[in-house]
């Protein structure tokens, strides 16, 4: 059975259509990364599933209930890690926990054994009885995940869970979070907009774009089914005639997807060894000093490529919801 | 049931975090006295103020304890606020908490805060010679003015946190809101005095409901039946600013 269904999910604000008909499922028991830019609808997605907001229009099934229909319970049986934290800052990690228990209808002991269980997962035991205002970024998001966790839900959401992290409790984060995969029995649903974060945690994957999901599968098989590879070309002196060069490229026969920045050509070709010598000749003639070439088998970033026709680097989707 | 426990839970969790807030104890603490021994002096010596008080300061102080539960209640929207930016109310609400308990909690911590206030104000102005005419029960009225007028605008205040979700903006409208109501009761000055039109309005501001059940029962010691009357339209009045704000929850999640 599957864990989540979104079925032509959309959501307007104003001027902005934040969902312009999402669609995925999840299957039980996996991890399933919705990434994309910023403003590419993932969060409101993730509001709609966790019934904080309303669709439009479209359904939306988690853990076999109806999110419109039956919000109540739904709830009984998520948990939601919001993208900027919702720990309660003056109280301690161990009260923000208890109340989130109390919540959920928990008490007495069964609640206290629970709570220090968790403290214990999330490995703030001694930070425990302290305000969470004290605590750092990271040791916020793992009582996020703890507070989220408290009532034992099937379905986990965790809305871009390593925002705002830095390099290294980003990555104590990925390993929390397969670790969470590995020991918890759950279904996990995470955003993000880092391809590699996708890339390492999640099983499968729906790119989403301008409020649509526009491809959906897991990242090796996303990345084989653009077969070739890709070539980046750094010129020398480009002296703003980058966009020459690129037409320059794009004339090779066996080329696609050419894309430029300040001083690379990005292109992919069915086979890098046999496409070199003809782009490094043509951009030669043309004028253009080559400084270095790189292929590479795809990565997550062409596939955001292939299907949007826009680059994931660049894009930066306006009304960021 | 469940709505009354996660209430209770809530209250609670407020309450803790202000006690960890010393400058917050502080303030509700002096404020309140600061109010009753300015006004209480800027005014002494214009006896008609006073309406037959023994004193311009026992006329005063029901008056400065409803003027401080009902700008209490103006300011309570900010603490919703404060937990909307923070996402706590998103996390809440994502598990089963009912949305009344949420605003209950706001609105009982304020109905609380006022209290204690009162409570404070009543014993500065025993200090300064006031003396509550109505004994015990005008004990119990004062404070009961004082939590139903915090409640009624906590209330309002947090539908309006929920649909405006700015600090400037609730800013604003408490400014707008708490002074004009003020200057249309009879907190500083007795109904005797106000022009006609003023005292047509102040009947239908709740504001002055509270200061009439107060004064009543501070000055006169009597009159229980008009303040009993006055304090059931608070507590009328406060259910229907608390479901206004559960309602406004809807506003503020169309907008998410």
């Amino acid at each position: 059975m599957d864990a989540i269904v979104a079925e032509d999910l959309r959501k307007r604000y104003r001027a902005v259509q934040a969902l312009d008909g999402v669609s995925f499922a999840v299957r039980e028991g996996e991890v399933f990364g919705l990434l994309g830019p910023n403003g590419a609808g993932k969060s409101t997605t993730v509001r709609v599933l966790t019934t904080l907001t309303r669709p439009d229009s479209g359904r939306a099934f988690v853990a076999g209930e109806d999110v419109v229909a039956h919000p109540a319970r739904v709830r009984r049986s998520i948990g939601y890690v919001a993208q900027d934290s919702g720990v309660d800052w003056e109280a301690t990690g161990r009260e923000n926990l208890l109340l989130q228990g109390r919540i959920h209808g928990m008490s007495g002991s069964p609640l206290r054994a629970r709570v220090d269980e968790l403290l214990g997962f999330v490995g703030l035991e001694e930070a425990a009885d302290r305000p969470a205002r004290g605590y750092s970024g990271g040791m916020k998001r793992r009582l996020d995940i703890a507070i989220g966790l408290v009532h034992g839900p099937s379905v986990l959401f965790l809305d871009e869970p390593t925002t705002g992290l830095d390099p290294e409790a980003r990555a104590a984060m990925w390993v929390e979070v397969e670790r969470l995969a590995k020991e918890q029995s759950l279904t996990i649903l995470l955003t993000t907009h880092y391809l590699e974060e996708a890339d390492r945690l999640a099983e499968r994957v729906a790119i989403v774009s301008r409020g649509r999901v526009v491809v959906e599968g897991r990242p090796d098989e996303l990345k084989a089914g653009l077969r070739g590879e890709s070539v980046t070309v750094e010129l020398g002196d480009v002296d703003g005639q980058i966009e020459g060069a690129a037409e320059i490229v794009r004339r090779i026969e066996g080329v696609s997807e050419v894309v430029v920045d300040e001083q690379h050509v990005r292109t992919r070709v069915p086979n890098g060894a046999q496409a070199i010598p003809a782009i490094l000749s043509a951009l030669d003639s043309g004028g253009f000093p080559v400084a270095s070439v790189t292929t590479a088998r795809p990565s997550l970033d062409d596939v955001y490529l292939h299907y949007t026709g826009r680059e994931f680097s660049s894009e930066d989707e306006e009304g960021a919801h | 049931m469940q709505t009354a426990r996660q209430t209770g839970w809530m209250v609670v969790r407020q309450a803790r975090n202000l006690m960890r807030e010393p400058i917050w104890i502080a303030m509700m603490v002096i404020q309140p006295m600061l109010w009753l021994i300015l006004y209480g002096q800027l005014f002494s010596k214009v006896t008609p103020l006073r309406a037959g008080a023994g004193s311009y300061v026992e006329f005063l102080t029901p008056g400065i304890v409803c003027m401080n539960a009902f700008f209490g209640g103006t300011w309570a929207g900010m603490a919703m606020i404060s937990d909307l930016d923070r996402h706590v109310v998103d996390r809440f609400l994502a598990a089963p908490a009912s949305r009344l308990a949420i605003v209950l909690s706001q609105v009982i911590r304020a109905g609380i805060t006022a209290i204690l206030q009162a409570l404070i104000l009543l014993v500065v102005g025993l200090a300064l010679g006031v003396r509550v005419h109505g004994g015990f029960a005008g004990w119990v009225v004062v404070l009961a003015a004082s939590f139903l007028l915090a409640m009624v605008f906590a209330g309002f205040s947090n539908g309006i946190a929920l649909v405006l979700r700015r600090e400037a903006s609730m800013i604003a409208t408490a400014n707008f809101v708490g002074l004009p109501l003020m200057f249309l009761s009879s907190i500083l000055v007795s109904v005797a005095l106000m022009p006609g039109w003023i005292r047509a309005i102040a009947r239908f501001n709740p504001v002055n409901w509270g200061v009439d059940a107060a004064r009543n029962a501070v000055v006169v010691g009597g009159n229980w039946g008009s303040a009993m009357g006055h304090l059931g339209l608070l507590l009328a009045a406060a259910a229907a600013t608390a479901l206004f704000a559960t309602w406004c929850f809807r506003s503020y999640q169309r907008s998410i």
